[in-house]
């Protein structure tokens, strides 16, 4: 993960200053590398160190978006975040626009992440909100929903006509399977730091919550109910112990 | 479909309550999902569940838009517009206000103990998820194979994930699965 600053400088010199979201496979590249970044961050200490850490944080904010600005905006990230929407904000907020510095992003990505809900979508409406008030965070939240929505929605109508054929039928089995090896590895990759760190109540919690809705398949807010509680507790308990 | 007066409030009560509960983010809340979707309301089947997970996962955009899929087998356009929104907006307000009250208290401990108390327990939530969807995407053998190929492969190198998916499609269409 360290080798995310070598890479963004990497990706900075290879691409035109003026350029704009354009480079799936290079922006992709980064997709599950930074989101990983990003959550071990959260996993450890407060963002200080920004993964784009190499823009200058005295360089000038741009003057606040518009209302119209920011749903293009978020419009455009979204619609470029193949896999994942965080890396294409990140680019587009700080680097891009500059509406934010890396830190500030961090702080922000941190606060929607240990909210519920989906996290780049509450890290819109909170963007779009420190510069419009409700209605900026409207506006963001819309770019960002609304026009994959309507793509969504286009491919449920064929999914719903053509669902049926064999070989649409043999295609999203393929795609299925892969998907799920996807979702394995992201959970392998932000299970590593918890490994690592050597701490077994954490990982206890882990193991049980996996059983709880995996395998029993209790209902998610029963299980949260019990297991929030006891892992703000045990939390807090490890770092009381640790600081004393 | 369920057979009470309207879905699309059967759908808004079930997305906006199960977004306050997605803690580490949509993919979290799939087991819910599914739970509810295919055990619960019948709304689709195993296999269907698992499609629309790699529509949502093939798709560009937040990968909550799974709940949209969910929400147009369940009631149309107006189902899927009614689940994205139930979804989206509650906590993407709260998220609003808890910023807006956090604004005083910068350097405060507690959020970072909030965030490191939340982390097991979303990683425990993945883990379920990547179980409920594997359950019904891998029915045979070379389907588990394919999936574990995919795993590593991701794990281990820094390909892009749309690759994956476009391979497994692929491989899909050529029957192998």
């Amino acid at each position: 993960m360290a080798s995310l600053g070598e890479e963004a400088g990497r990706r900075a010199k290879a691409i035109q200053p003026q350029e704009k979201l354009a480079w799936p496979q290079e922006n992709c590249l980064g997709v599950k590398q930074s989101a990983v970044y990003l959550f071990q961050m959260s996993l450890d200490s407060p963002p200080a160190a920004s993964p784009g850490s190499d823009i200058p944080q005295t360089v000038v904010q741009t003057p606040p978006p518009g209302l119209i600005a920011l749903f293009f905006a978020f419009a455009k990230m979204s619609l470029a975040g193949f896999g994942g929407v965080l890396p294409f904000a990140r680019r587009a907020i700080v680097e891009q626009h500059r509406w934010m510095t890396a830190d500030e992003f961090n702080e922000t990505f941190a606060l929607c992440h240990f909210l519920p809900g989906p996290n780049i979508v509450n890290l819109s409406f909170v963007f779009g909100s420190r510069f419009r008030g409700l209605k900026g965070g409207l506006a963001a939240f819309l770019g960002l929903v609304g026009p994959p929505m309507v793509l969504v929605m286009g491919l449920a109508v064929l999914y719903a006509d053509f669902g049926d054929l064999p070989v649409l039928r043999r295609i999203l089995a393929g795609i299925s399977c892969a998907a799920v090896g996807l979702l394995v590895a992201t959970v392998f990759r932000m299970m590593m730091p918890l490994i690592k760190r050597r701490e077994l109540p954490p990982l206890v919690l882990m193991v049980a919550v996996f059983a709880g809705i995996g395998l029993a398949r209790w209902p998610l807010q029963l299980v949260l109910l019990v297991a929030i509680p006891i892992s703000l507790g045990i939390t807090f308990l490890m770092q009381r112990r640790v600081s004393s | 479909m369920s057979s009470d007066g309207n879905p699309i409030w059967g759908l808004v009560a079930t997305f906006g309550l199960m977004s306050l509960f997605a803690v580490g983010g949509a993919n979290a809340a799939i087991p819910e999902m599914h739970r509810i979707a295919v055990d619960v309301h019948h709304w689709l089947t195993d296999k269907q569940f698992a499609d629309v997970f790699a529509i949502s996962q093939l798709s560009p955009g937040p990968n909550v838009l799974i709940v949209t899929l969910i929400g147009y087998a369940v009631a149309g356009f107006a189902g899927a517009f009614a689940a994205t929104i139930a979804m989206c907006l509650p906590t993407a307000v709260l998220a609003y206000v808890v910023s807006g009250l956090l604004k005083g208290s910068r350097g405060a401990r507690w959020p970072a103990l909030i965030r490191t108390s939340l982390v097991p327990l979303s990683i425990g939530l993945m883990g379920a998820s990547a179980l409920v969807v594997s359950q019904a995407a891998d029915g045979t053998w070379p389907a588990v194979v394919l999936t574990l190929a995919a795993a590593v492969l991701a794990f281990t190198t820094e390909i892009n994930p749309l690759w994956i998916l476009l391979a497994g499609g692929c491989l899909g269409l050529s029957g192998v699965i």
